[in-house]
């Protein structure tokens, strides 16, 4: 019993979330296991960003509940910072800290969040631009780099403190193509590793290749969800199939 | 014209010199000062009237000056120029005020700490920082003894005597070193979630703003006092000194505010997203790139608050202008304003030149953008 509850890192219970009086998302519910890998695509303005910043608490829930490693999301969470360590996550713009050195960008929440001493967290980060193949842009700024190199430097720095979850909020969108692969390479090994992830992207390819099971959002509710395969090839809802149609043909 | 330029097969192009006349100083020569006929015509008057100008100035402030003179009449038998005994005269009234002679060594070492207490926190590179830092922190409370005296057999001198350039560089540098860590609070007071602190800091920042700084001098000369228990005596120059910092701190955190506003909030939101604190993402993220933004309008409020010092002499203290007016009084130096005025600007000048030239240096050492 309990083990069967700790393989599920996310639960997600009949939430629903308002930004005023205007209803975002609808009666959302959601579970992902450990490990499980999760696309989630859907029209502009579906509300699929502000499901996955409800997850690490960018963004506050009004009803239902929404549990992350077994802990509720609740207003009077007192270690927050906790939780959100424990979820990484990357952004469509990177967001990275334009006044910090690569390295210190990757460093600077293992040594204050996770109180490591700055070699050992130097040594972290040195591991993880390794990873994400930018060691030797670890002493420029990130102004100084491309985009898909700045986007790695953000994977690599949500890594730095060995999260459970990784959530992608459209991370290649805001690329050129030519960068996009780079960015998609450093992912797909990432799922390789076995890390739970939650990406919201409309590359397809990207879904079909790594995606355990793909989730179709519009106007803020869930419509569709399934394995790759079966979402691309038959899908059931009108809606998904209008989506698909316009985006697989363009 | 027809020589023709060579040709290279595709992929092979060499790089080549830029053509003659448009790089270097006969370049720069020809595109900013002769660039048309006009524009040449324009150069040669620009450097005819600076010539007349510059003669002119070097005959008045320096060939044709007098350095020393018993009064004003007997100046101007000894040259046409300026009469620069007006100051020398009383060179040490501009720089001491009234500060005992036999003390005076004690402002000369408090002036040249300074520099040594400042260096560490102007130049971060500094070598030995770590201890320099120590003595910066410490310098304020060496400042106090060695300037006010009371302690260690040093003897007590009253502010009433402080004057001339020591008098700004007090009131200037204290007001300056205390109204930044106060203008970052109000700053961050005001954009705090937390109402009460919100409301506080706008209506500290509104007030300070709204009111001419000549009326919290006179507030802080005369009217502190009803607001004081009875029989406290708070020293005027102290009075002064919170007034000054209260005044460009609300200046200084509208600035940051500012700064603070201008970061892209997808900075905070990955700084939460990586589970850092409030105070942590403050600290880190928001003040570093807030003050990066806000130095010049920073240095331009401290520059102002540098000058608006002149003010107390309103309230009877002896700044450099009021050494100056006071000279002007003397009868035997009566109708020599344009020596001592230029004079009093020049001790200005310098500061404020030194602090320009600062917020420059610091701003091209903090951009990263392209390195
Ligand atoms: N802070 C906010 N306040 C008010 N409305 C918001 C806010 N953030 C988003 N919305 C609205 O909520 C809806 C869902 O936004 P969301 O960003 O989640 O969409 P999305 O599916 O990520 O779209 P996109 O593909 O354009 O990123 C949109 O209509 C948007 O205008
Ligand atoms: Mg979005």
């Amino acid at each position: 019993m309990v083990k069967k509850k700790q393989e599920k890192v996310i639960k997600i219970n009949e939430m629903h979330k308002w930004f005023g009086t205007f209803h975002v998302l609808k009666n959302i519910n959601l579970e992902v296991s450990q490990g499980e890998r999760i696309v989630i695509c859907g029209p502009s303005g579906s509300g699929k960003s502000t499901l996955i910043r409800c997850i690490n608490r960018l963004e506050a829930h009004q009803k239902g509940d929404i549990f992350v490693n077994g802990i509720e999301l609740s207003g009077d969470l007192k270690n927050l910072e906790a939780i959100r360590s424990d979820v990484g996550m990357v952004f469509q713009s990177f967001n990275l800290f334009p006044h910090l050195t690569v390295l210190e960008n990757c460093t600077l929440a293992p040594i204050w969040v996770r109180k490591m001493p700055k070699k050992d967290a130097d040594t972290l980060a040195m591991e993880y631009l390794t990873r994400v193949k930018i060691p030797e842009q670890a002493e420029k700024f990130p102004g100084q780099l491309s985009g898909g190199q700045q986007q790695r430097v953000a994977i690599a720095r949500a890594l730095c403190m060995k999260p459970q979850i990784m959530l992608f909020d459209e991370p290649t969108s805001a690329l050129d193509p030519e960068m996009i692969k780079e960015v998609l390479d450093t992912m797909i090994e990432l799922a390789n590793t076995g890390m739970t992830m939650l990406v919201v992207t409309h590359e397809m390819g990207f879904a079909n290749k790594v995606a355990d099971r793909v989730i179709f959002m519009d106007e803020g509710e869930i419509i569709e969800q399934n394995t790759p395969k079966l979402f691309f090839t038959k899908p059931k809802n009108k809606r998904t199939k209008l989506f698909l149609s316009q985006i697989l043909n363009h | 014209m027809n020589v023709k330029t060579k040709e290279y097969l595709p992929g092979q192009h060499p790089d080549l010199p830029p053509p003659p006349g448009t790089f270097g100083i006969i370049g720069w020569l020809k595109s900013n000062l002769f660039s048309s006929i006009s524009n040449s015509i324009l150069t040669i008057l620009s450097v005819y009237l600076m010539y007349l100008l510059i003669d002119g100035a070097i005959n008045w402030f320096i060939l044709d000056a007098v350095y020393d003179a018993n009064d004003k009449p007997s100046c101007r038998k000894l040259g046409d120029g300026a009469c620069w005994a007006v100051i020398t005269r009383r060179v040490d009234q501009f720089i001491y005020g009234f500060y005992p002679h036999a003390e005076r060594w004690r402002v000369d070492i408090t002036f040249l700490m300074l520099f040594l207490a400042a260096a560490p926190l102007l130049y971060p590179e500094i070598i030995f920082r770590k201890y320099l830092l120590w003595f910066s922190g410490l310098y304020p409370f060496l400042a106090f003894i060695l300037i006010k005296g009371g302690f260690f057999e040093l003897e007590l001198i009253d502010t009433n005597l402080f004057g001339g350039a020591m008098l700004t560089l007090i009131i200037g540098v204290t007001s300056i070193a205390c109204s930044l860590p106060l203008g970052i609070i109000l700053a961050l007071g005001r954009q705090s979630n937390l109402k009460l602190v919100k409301i506080l800091s706008v209506c500290f920042i509104e007030f300070m703003r709204g009111v001419p700084l000549i009326t919290l001098l006179f507030v802080a000369s005369t009217m502190l006092n009803y607001f004081l228990p009875p029989g406290t005596n708070f020293n005027l120059l102290v009075r002064v000194i919170i007034m000054m910092t209260f005044f460009s701190a609300a200046y200084i955190a509208e600035v940051i505010r500012g700064g603070i506003q201008a970061i892209p909030k997808g900075q905070y939101e990955a700084a939460d997203a990586i589970g850092l604190t409030y105070w942590q993402t403050t600290r880190f993220i928001t003040l570093p790139q807030a003050l990066k933004i806000s130095i010049p309008g920073i240095v331009n409020t401290f520059i102002g608050l540098y000058k608006d010092t002149t003010l107390v002499v309103i309230i009877g203290l002896l700044d450099p202008l009021g050494i100056g007016r006071a000279a002007l009084a003397d009868t035997k130096w009566n109708g020599l304003s344009t020596e001592t005025y230029l004079f009093v600007a020049l001790i200005f000048f310098i500061s404020c030149f030194a602090m320009s030239r600062y917020s420059l240096w610091l701003e091209k050492k903090l951009s990263t953008d392209h390195k």
